[in-house]
């Protein structure tokens, strides 16, 4: 299925090797730094334990397809031990502890994962296929960030709340996805953490290698035993943990169909719940944008990660008097993006992280050429194993079409126009989602203007899926409620004294 | 009946898009006396259609409302307090009716209240609005606004407060409201929709649906262009189908309070206006 779709169906002349251009040599990274097991279980009160469900799951390199190691997949009881043990690790001291030493606990944490960079970096590039220059430069520096910021929190709650007394909330169940997963899994326990919560984390089913180093991480960093429980599995083990009863807070990163699910499971209970869920991102180009930078801010909002990124830039509404310019010059610069081993320090789109996902990036491209989208493809080779698709832009998209509302969470973009401001607007807010958008053009007045009424939780001006732990992030809209990072973000994890 | 003039008696109704509809139904239903001796009143008692009406004027009306500038929404809002003011001796009496203990201590609270939450419309994005130091050569700033339009369920007492004390934040935040009246005793609620329409509150930034609260709070919490749900004063009974109700359109939801102090002011917070707004991040480059 991949060696049809990457039938390239537009060729720019002057860009491609074999036509004359540049090639690169190869760069790739080593792997010599990581240490795989063979097994893992789950981490569960400070130690590597089977998992009583016997079962287990096997996480696979997405660029080659070939199995990484098993890991336990939690069951139910398992997951029981994990909350029990939040739990007693809550009560038995966490929460107790004076702030100044949970910060100093949380600095260690960020310490260790920069001296551990490196490994961490090629470790979620082999497990889920993002490129090495992208996990090296901005997910595991980010997460570390996250732990170094939030770490600075703990002791300075009293200060963030005015007139009101921040305490903890208690277990903490926390479930991430695939696409960012040491950086998600820093995203949700830094704060709860500095906070005094407790936690239950789940990684993704595809992606847990990350997480399961981290564990690793906070034990040396002596974090104490049970402050943070990983719980690996699928679908099944995630269900069973944001529906356990002894959780005072769920935080989900996911789907929004999973989010409801998770909403509706909680209601009529006092467990409290943030969303964070999938996005359609409008990318706004006005006519008088820097066009250079607006066509490197587009595709570095598509095709950063694979598109795999809920704020993905993944609608781009250019005006219709440069549209023509700016799709020929977009177009020029994806030609030369590129796509294949993530291991490579040159490569810029790697892997597409499962055969599932696979699947449906291409279902919904399949559907956006049936309804009558006109799909562009760069020439580009790409390796015959492992799971690949290549960047993707289509234009003559309709609004009510399927490519331009549901969110494809790969490398696809599809390109609508607008005369005026007020229907760049109308059409970017046109979405059920609300979790980002950008906007582009030099002339302050307009940037604001638009800004101010884009219906998304970040909106990025003349710049794209940029990320901050000082800055807060979530959606508007059914792309979930709650803000993780920043001030707003340490409020989804204190008491604050009423309800 | 002594002799004498004979009084004018009110018709309470629904208040949908700035006008005084009865329901679309046709019913409405006796409200009466604490004490059940007495029928004060034959109130509008609306459906699903009235309640729709409402949510369409409050989705028409609330960009408006949020698009003003927020020292305007203020002053309209302390304009809502004046002309409350004027009416405080109607009020107290349909409170009393509902078997307040301290009928004009609940009207007073409420008015203060009301001018507490309209000074906070030009505020409330100082006190949680923040410029972020991002790492990186950004300017990067974040701040509250309306999530849209709410849903609002006043509890059955105290009658006239307790839809003062949710409904204020909600509207300084920037937010159109769609509110449950008191089923039981929706008299002053009925009221306060005449006071907010001569008070130059826009058409339709507030709605005023009386009925049976567990008739139409399914569909108010299932409607899919209502942004956020305020149980604070729902019947503990019907919270946990509402918030499943919510679920589908992952609505903010407010859940109910655990202990009824609608009198304390620790019942007025910011957090309250802040409960109805989402915050919103803008990046922008700093350079050259």
């Amino acid at each position: 299925m991949p060696g049809e779709l990457a039938e390239p169906t537009g060729v720019l002349a002057g860009v491609d090797p074999a036509d004359g251009g540049f090639a690169y040599a190869p760069s790739r990274e080593s792997t010599d730094l990581v240490a795989i097991q063979d097994r893992y279980g789950l981490w569960i009160g400070g130690e590597e334990v089977e998992a009583l469900s016997g079962r287990t799951i096997t996480t696979t390199n997405p660029a080659t397809e070939e199995p990484l190691a098993e890991v336990a997949e939690a069951g139910p009881e398992d997951v029981d031990l994990a909350v029990a043990a939040a739990r007693r690790a809550y009560e038995d001291g966490w929460r107790d502890l004076p702030g100044r030493e949970r910060a100093k606990v949380l600095y260690r944490v960020a310490r260790q994962l920069q001296e551990r960079a490196r490994e961490l970096a090629v470790l979620e590039t082999l497990d889920g296929g993002k490129p090495i220059k992208e996990s090296r430069d901005i997910d595991v520096p980010l997460a570390a960030a996250h732990f170094f910021h939030h770490a600075g929190w703990a002791d300075k709650l009293e200060w963030a709340f005015a007139n009101r007394t921040p305490s903890p909330l208690g277990v903490v169940g926390q479930v991430i996805p695939w696409n960012f997963p040491l950086l998600m899994a820093a995203w949700k326990l830094a704060p709860a953490l500095a906070t005094g919560n407790t936690v239950v984390l789940k990684p993704a089913e595809t992606t847990p290698l990350t997480a399961l180093l981290l564990a690793e991480v906070l034990a040396e960093a002596e974090v104490p035993p049970g402050v943070v429980n990983i719980v690996t599995g699928g679908g099944a083990t995630g269900a069973s943990l944001v529906s356990h009863p002894g959780l005072d807070k769920v935080a989900f990163t996911g789907s929004t169909t999973v989010g409801r699910q998770i909403q509706e499971s909680l209601a009529g209970t006092r467990t409290r719940l943030t969303l964070e869920l999938g996005g359609k991102a409008a990318n706004i180009v006005y006519e008088d944008a820097a066009v250079d930078q607006a066509v490197e801010g587009v595709v570095n909002g598509i095709f950063f990660n694979q598109g795999h990124v809920c704020c993905a830039g993944s609608r781009l509404l250019v005006q219709e008097s440069v549209a023509e310019l700016f799709l020929d010059k977009l177009r020029r610069r994806i030609a030369t993006l590129r796509v294949g081993d993530p291991l490579d320090k040159n490569t810029d789109v790697g892997a597409i992280n499962s055969a599932e996902q696979l699947g449906r990036i291409t279902s919904l491209v399949e559907a956006g050429v049936e309804e009558g989208g006109e799909r562009w493809q760069p020439a580009c080779a790409l390796p015959e194993k492992g799971w690949w698709f290549p960047p993707t832009v289509f234009t003559g998209v309709s609004q009510s079409s399927r490519i331009a509302r549901e969110e494809v969470f790969g490398p696809v973009l599809a390109v609508l126009t607008f005369r005026t401001p007020e229907e760049a607007v109308a059409k970017a807010n046109n979405t059920p989602y609300g979790l980002s958008a950008g906007v582009w053009s030099e002339k302050g007045s307009k940037v604001l203007w638009t800004a101010e009424r884009l219906q998304a939780g970040v909106v990025w001006a003349n710049t794209f899926n940029k990320l901050d732990p000082t800055s807060p992030f979530g959606g508007y809209k059914e792309s979930g409620f709650g803000r993780e990072g920043g001030l707003h973000g340490l409020a989804s994890y204190v008491s604050l004294g009423r309800r | 009946m002594t002799a004498g003039r004979l009084p004018v008696r009110k018709t309470y109704k629904l208040f949908v898009g700035g006008a005084f509809p009865r329901s679309e139904s046709g019913r409405s239903y006796p409200v009466r006396s604490a004490d059940g001796e007495q029928v004060l009143a034959w109130v509008a008692q609306g459906s699903r259609k009235d309640l729709r009406d409402a949510v369409r004027a409050a989705r028409g009306a609330q960009a408006g409302w949020a698009g003003r500038t927020a020292y305007n929404r203020g002053q309209v809002l302390y304009r809502v307090a004046e002309v409350l003011e004027g009416r405080a001796a109607q009020l107290a009496a349909e409170v009393a009716a509902a078997g307040a203990a301290d009928p004009e201590g609940e009207v007073a609270t409420a008015i203060d209240r009301w001018v507490w939450y309209a000074g906070w419309a030009d505020k409330v994005q100082m006190v949680a609005g923040t410029r972020n130091p991002v790492a990186g050569p950004f300017w990067n700033v974040s701040a509250p606004e309306a999530t849209g339009v709410v849903g609002v369920v006043a509890p059955e007492v105290p009658s006239l407060l307790g839809l003062v004390t949710r409904l204020a934040p909600a509207l300084a935040a920037g937010n159109a409201v769609v509110a449950l009246s008191s089923e039981r005793w929706p008299l002053a609620a009925a009221t306060l929709g005449e006071v907010l329409a001569t008070s130059d509150v826009p058409a339709g930034v507030v709605n005023v649906v009386s009925g049976r609260t567990a008739e139409l709070l399914p569909w108010l919490a299932g409607h899919r262009d209502v942004d956020a749900l305020d149980l604070t004063g729902a019947p503990i009974g019907l919270w946990a189908d509402a918030a499943r109700a919510a679920a589908p359109s992952t609505k903010r939801v407010v859940p109910p309070a655990l202990d009824d102090r609608w009198l304390d002011d620790d019942e007025q917070s910011p957090a309250d206006v802040l409960a109805t707004m989402e915050i919103k991040t803008v990046w922008h480059p700093a350079g050259t």
